[in-house]
């Protein structure tokens, strides 16, 4: 079994520079929804200090101070640049799992025979870069675990191929000793920080233990990445993208709201947006969380964070149904005298759209469930002219504030790239 | 395909049997003479754009290359696959901007406007001239 993982180098700012030449060697930082923080950054940028997820005015003076380049997202065209790059791996690997925007696993098993698979990586990475403009690395290694490993090899020894191939033991062995746990695929915080105090610092250090105890100790989920991390074959390529699990609809606002009257509006639409989602992805749900912020990064106002989980008696898509509990939740956690900065609608427990589960009580109130009519208002919101819902903002849709964003190159006739 | 008429049937005395017979002559009717020479509609996409993945479309700004029918406001059709050869229309990166010219390889490479009141550009040493792509179509709207 030999997997490669390709991973577009600094995604979003590499699309940026695609068609802003200028922009050649030069610091760039993108933001997220809102301009809050920056999410994705050029290795200029990394240089200037810029970490993953750091609250834009924090850095803002010395980044722009420094002739960096700041963009809002762009996701219109970022989609776009990615499904370019995904389309030409599938179209030389048969078989190719698209993990994330900027990742995806290509089963190298079938090509083992007739190519060197080093070679031919390079091949993709050089063809890659002439067809989009987007940098790739490549990591091939025994399985899906061991090319993470291998794509962060590359980055911490600053491969200027941009790929590596763990082939044998020694190599493999190697990578693992100069991995932290906290980089293993699958290792979060908490359980970085579980493992650091059990003196496990290094990946290598966690093939040692057997899986095992693994599994006693901690969980299944980590016992199938030790067993990778050995050289096992747990996890296979997918195919077919699994529908999601949840869906979330968040965002910080622009100004901070205080009040109900401005606030609901507001987690309307989050839960119109989010109710769409969900009949797109033909699922229904069970259960609707709402939850509300404040800055943490304003320490001199006083702090409040609360969610409240709605379940639902008949799984719904119904935007009014959702709309409903969004209203239940947000009157339980809203409480006057906060500067509230960011809330968000959770969708969760979902099942499929055409199976209907029936609850052994009779709902007291059972939901108006129209899918008809859902579809109607959703095919119209596809055109210019919007259907609102009574408690939702219209004025401004989203609370969004951008101001820095790329034109749409590739989506949109009116934005082209100018070329003299 | 023929049809014969079979007579007036009313809804009460119809035989099982002559439903399907019924209803599969009449839903059929008689079949397009062309059905059989039938085409896919003329595609542009599929005529002007041969590797997707690696097209772009960038919009010409003036009139230097007007000479090879690329004038002000055209959309050009940019394939970043092709490799460009001697006069092959491209868009390069120039000193960090966009432009679209003819490519000289010889006597001396340069980026040749199709406008005599422009002046080649010669790459000067210390500059750098990056091809993206090959032009392969231009779009002029009337």
């Amino acid at each position: 079994m030999t997997v490669a993982l390709v991973d577009c180098e600094s995604f979003y700012a590499s699309c940026e520079r695609i068609f802003r030449p200028d922009l050649k060697n030069k610091p760039i930082v993108v933001l997220s929804n809102n301009d809050g923080c920056v999410i994705a950054f050029s290795k200029e940028a990394k240089k200037m200090g810029i970490s993953m997820g750091v609250p834009w005015f924090k850095v803002k003076k010395p980044f722009l101070k420094q002739k960096g380049q700041v963009f809002s997202s762009n996701f219109a065209f970022y989609g776009d640049m990615s499904a370019r790059v995904m389309n030409i791996l599938e179209g030389f690997v048969p078989k190719t799992e698209v993990y994330s925007i900027d990742e995806a696993f290509l089963d190298f098993d079938t090509l083992k025979q007739n190519y060197d698979l080093y070679d031919f990586s390079c091949h993709i990475r050089s063809l890659i870069k002439q067809w989009t403009g987007i940098p790739v690395r490549i990591g091939i290694a025994p399985n899906k675990t061991l090319s993470k490993i291998a794509i962060s090899e590359i980055k911490r020894r600053n491969i200027p191929t941009s790929v590596l191939y763990l082939s044998n033991d020694k190599e493999i062995k190697n990578a693992l000793k100069n991995t932290p746990v906290h980089k293993i695929w699958g290792v979060g915080r908490r359980l970085n920080e579980h493992l650091t105090s059990a003196g496990i610092n290094t990946a290598l250090d966690l093939t040692k233990i057997s899986p095992q105890h693994i599994r006693t100790k901690f969980s299944i989920v980590l016992e199938r990445t030790v067993r990778e991390l050995r050289g096992e074959k747990c996890l296979t390529i997918e195919n077919n993208i699994e529908s999601k699990k949840q869906i979330i609809v968040s965002r910080s606002f622009g100004e901070r709201v205080s009040n109900f009257e401005t606030l609901r509006p507001i987690v309307s639409n989050f839960a119109v947006r989010a109710a769409e989602k969900l009949r797109s992805e033909k699922q229904k749900c069970s259960q609707v969380s709402v939850f509300v912020k404040t800055s943490p990064f304003n320490k001199a106002k006083p702090q409040h964070a609360e969610i409240k989980t709605i379940k639902l008696f008949t799984p719904t898509n119904d935007t009014r149904n959702i709309l409903i509990a969004a209203k239940k939740g947000l009157l339980s956690i809203f409480r006057l005298g906060y500067d509230y900065a960011k809330a968000g609608i959770i969708l969760n427990k979902f099942s499929n759209e055409k199976t209907k589960q029936y609850s052994l009580f009779q709902d007291p109130d059972e939901p108006k469930e129209n899918m008809k009519f859902m579809n109607y208002i959703d095919q119209i919101n596809t055109q210019e002219t919007q259907i609102y819902f009574a408690s939702q903002n219209t004025k401004t849709w989203s609370p969004m504030k951008q101001n820095m964003t790329s034109p749409r190159y590739t989506t949109n006739w009116h934005e082209l790239p100018k070329v003299n | 395909m023929k049809v014969d008429y079979i007579g007036k049937i009313s809804e009460e005395n119809l035989p099982a049997i002559f439903v399907p017979y019924f209803l599969e002559s009449v839903h059929a009717g008689f079949p397009s003479p062309a059905s059989d020479y039938i085409e896919s509609p003329i595609d542009l996409n599929k005529h002007l754009i041969k590797n997707g993945a690696a097209t772009f479309l960038v919009r010409a700004q003036g009139q230097s290359m007007a000479g090879s029918g690329i004038t002000d406001q055209a959309v050009l059709i940019v394939d970043r696959s092709i490799k460009p050869s001697h006069n092959s229309i491209v868009v390069a990166t120039l000193d960090g901007e966009f432009v679209c010219k003819r490519l000289k390889l010889k006597p001396k490479m340069c980026l040749m406007p199709d406008n005599p009141d422009y002046p080649p550009i010669f790459i000067n040493n210390g500059q750098e001239l990056e091809i993206v792509g090959t032009v392969t179509a231009a779009i002029n709207k009337f």
